[in-house]
């Protein structure tokens, strides 16, 4: 079972500055941070530090969460909706440890969730940050390698080669086939990758009244989306924009209105539709 | 007889200490063909890449008279509207179709690209537009959505012609585009470029080291040798009473077929 | 009709060859060329082989660029200069003008013998059925069979090809024609369609210069006669390059 209350069960741990990194690189984050808030969607670069965990596990998520955090904050951290996987109880202890911060798994208690590959299904409010774990940035990377020409392609707002990966996609399969990282457009200007989440999520980014921030570790760069700011997800008039839907419900709480992971429950192949989001699903039973 | 489209002004670049083009001036006028021929590193493709924008000259100037905002310096816009210039009033049909291609995505996303960037948004209106134009460079419909990577050499360049000629350009810059291919593809893309260039009264300046593909395309020639122009004039009298030594030599060298 | 104005007038035309190869060796070949043409009038061009009948031709129509003196041709009720013009300007008068019938077909790839004959025709903006239609009636005038007007000309025979050309020119009315032996290659039915064809041009008013080997021909077609006199001590030429 996951902790399921606000717990300060660890002192901080007096070897390490508070919030692991030092007070200079954090401040240098959170110029980053500012700059990424001020041009909603651009990715600033950062000088991304050497975490005590491996690149692809949250490095850059981490970063910013190191930079925001303070006691007064209450820190949730899920992996896939999940806040009982090795990722999540790592980065949530690490907290603990390093920030003497108190944690909790319930999305309307906390101030900052940490996150990888989901949007809570619990709406958030105003004064929340969610971080986004990121792995690519770069929306137009797997169309254009070159870092000099994307970065020239969002200069001018030439995203022609984006909606190129759309029709291709159609051309295909009959329909936009991406379900996650549906690249979006911010307030009418960058096109960004929402990080892999499902596009299920997409329109929880949009007008949300959390604050969201993105870090990638690997290739350092932060973005970000203020509260209440548009965030379209790119389409045809003729193929719109739509989420994922199921015919089954989750299987614990009857939901049908969350994004639902399929499990294969036992040598036979008999399956099971659960909610992702498992404080969502908690909390309905 | 109204105004140049494009008008070169000594137009001069250099790499290092070699000049390889050198004062270069020329007007290009609404529906005219230039071509520029000589040999490999007579300055041709460079000076291409000059008037395209591609290159910035070490001196003299580019002009092009646009369709709605007057004449302006190619070199003194910023990068932006010569970008934005590039895909909407200009093509530019390279000799390696790779490079003027999208070789990861289908026959019909590299057709219709021009037209998502100026901000189509209807798949049904653009793959309508991508099957018409397949049609007019003789590409089977049904290949819409193979990659370009499956393409013969000479449907690879004809998809780039397609592809550069879908958003209705004004002028189109030409490096070669039949170098490397077989005779009878040259001949099927070369009759093809000619009634396009006609039918669309578009302009173009070509570059070619084939006389004989200038002869069949081109109203104007400039002989190029060691980067400067020898000698210009109409297509036919360049070729068929050529005044200066290296003109005379060059067509002297074509093989009598 | 020889009285109204002229549509073509050369007056001091020179010409020379400098050939390169050859240490920069100078062939003159016109020297101080005056003619003018009117409406209505066919000019023959005599003279021994290599007098520069042909040089004068393509001088003319500004295939060959003139080294002095003046060639003007009447276009928009006023005299247009083709010596040291610009191309555009060469280019615009043999669009409207200036009509050239040479000897041989140059021929595109792929495209067919209609195509090519209504080609000037449709650039011209005419209706490309109507521009067929014309084509078509012209080589059937000139003894094409009908079955080879959609194929390209490469592979026809010289008289054909030559009649293609000449079809191809006269698809326009060219109110200037220029003829280069048009009937250097055919036959004696064929060569007739031809000569109809140019003297129906002819009293329609077109102001013609050509060269006619066939004093049949010349008698048939030309009103009067210009001698091309070759220039002194110089033997004769072809330009370098040129294919004959």
């Amino acid at each position: 079972m996951p902790d399921t209350t606000i717990q300060n069960t660890l002192p901080q741990d007096g070897a390490y500055n508070y919030a692991y990194l030092d007070e200079q690189t954090k401040r240098m984050i959170r110029r980053a941070i500012l700059k990424a808030v001020a041009v909603p969607g651009y990715q600033v670069p950062f000088g991304g530090r050497e975490m005590p965990l491996p690149y692809g596990w949250g490095t850059g998520g981490i970063q910013v969460t190191a930079a925001l955090i303070g006691r007064d904050d209450t820190l949730k951290v899920i992996d896939q909706g999940a806040d009982d996987t090795t990722n999540a109880v790592s980065i949530r202890r690490f907290f603990a440890r390093v920030a003497d911060v108190a944690t909790t798994t319930h999305t309307e208690e906390a101030t900052i969730i940490q996150t990888r590959h989901r949007v809570p299904e619990t709406p958030l409010k105003d004064g929340q940050i969610l971080v986004f774990q990121v792995p690519i940035p770069e929306p137009l990377r797997m169309l254009e390698p070159r870092e000099t020409e994307t970065r020239t392609l969002h200069a001018l707002s030439e995203y022609g080669v984006m909606q190129v990966s759309l029709y291709e996609s159609i051309a295909r399969h009959g329909r936009i086939a991406k379900t996650y990282n549906y690249p979006v457009m911010v307030n009418g200007r960058y096109i960004m990758s929402p990080s892999p989440i499902p596009k299920f999520d997409n329109p929880k980014l949009d007008h949300s009244a959390a604050l969201q921030l993105y870090g990638a570790g690997r290739e350092k760069r932060i973005y970000a989306v203020p509260p209440h700011t548009p965030v379209k997800s790119l389409d045809f008039d003729d193929h719109p924009f739509e989420i994922e839907t199921w015919t089954e419900s989750c299987a614990l709480c009857g939901s049908t209105e969350s994004f639902l992971d399929e499990m294969i429950v036992d040598d036979t192949g008999k399956r099971l539709f659960v909610c992702s989001d498992t404080d969502y699903c908690e909390s309905r039973r | 007889m109204s105004s140049p489209l494009l008008s070169a002004c000594r137009v001069t670049k250099r790499f290092g200490g070699r000049t390889a083009c050198h004062d270069v001036s020329f007007d290009l006028w609404p529906g005219e063909v230039l071509g520029i021929v000589g040999e490999s590193g007579s300055g041709k493709t460079t000076l291409l890449n000059c008037l395209a924008g591609r290159l910035v000259p070490d001196g003299g100037s580019v002009a092009y008279e646009t369709r709605s905002a007057g004449i302006v310096d190619v070199h003194h816009l910023s990068e932006a509207r010569r970008r934005l210039l590039a895909r909407t009033e200009w093509g530019f049909v390279n000799q390696d179709a790779r490079e003027g291609l999208r070789m990861g995505v289908s026959a019909g996303a590299n057709i219709g690209e021009r037209l998502m960037a100026v901000g189509a948004r209807h798949y049904g209106e653009i793959r309508g537009q991508a099957i018409d134009w397949m049609a007019r460079v003789e590409i089977d419909a049904d290949r819409i959505d193979d990659r370009p990577t499956t393409y013969s050499g000479g449907m690879r360049q004809r998809l780039q012609i397609a592809r550069n000629l879908v958003s209705n350009p004004r002028l189109v810059f030409m490096d070669e585009p039949t170098g490397g291919l077989d005779v009878s593809v040259q001949a099927r893309i070369l009759d093809l470029l000619r009634g396009l260039v006609e039918g669309l009264h578009l302009s173009a300046v070509l570059v070619t080291h084939d006389l004989g593909v200038a002869r069949l395309l081109t109203h104007r020639l400039m002989v190029m040798q060691g980067g400067a122009v020898v000698e210009q004039g109409l297509t036919d009298q360049v070729l068929d009473d050529p005044q200066h030594p290296y003109t005379q030599m060059l067509v002297a060298s074509i093989l009598p077929v | 009709m020889t009285s109204s104005q002229p549509a073509l007038r050369v007056c001091g035309l020179a010409k020379s060859f400098t050939v390169h190869a050859q240490g920069g060796l100078a062939l003159p070949v016109l020297r101080d060329v005056s003619l003018a043409v009117s409406p209505g009038e066919c000019l023959a061009l005599v003279g021994p082989s290599g007098a520069g009948k042909s040089t004068l031709l393509r001088s003319l129509y500004g295939n060959y660029r003139a080294d002095s003196g003046s060639i003007r041709v009447r276009q928009d009720d006023s005299w247009t200069e083709l010596v040291g013009a610009e191309p555009r300007t060469v280019l615009d008068v043999r669009h409207r003008t200036m009509g050239f019938v040479s000897q041989f077909l140059r021929v595109i790839p792929r495209v067919s013998a209609v195509d090519i004959v209504a080609e000037p025709l449709r650039r011209r903006g005419a209706d490309p059925a109507e521009a067929r239609r014309k084509a078509e009636f012209l080589l059937g005038m000139l003894g094409i069979p009908s079955r080879l007007w959609a194929l390209p000309p490469a592979t026809f025979s010289g008289g054909e090809q030559q009649r293609i050309n000449i079809a191809r020119s006269l698809i326009v009315d060219y109110p200037v024609l220029l003829l280069d032996e048009p009937t250097a290659s055919l036959d004696v039915a064929n060569r007739d369609g031809v000569v109809e064809l140019i003297c129906q041009r002819r009293d329609a008013g077109a102001a013609i210069v050509g060269i006619f080997h066939d004093t049949d021909v010349r008698d048939a077609v030309a009103t009067r006669v210009h001698e091309v006199i070759p220039p002194a001590s110089s033997p004769p030429v072809s330009p370098a390059g040129v294919s004959p």
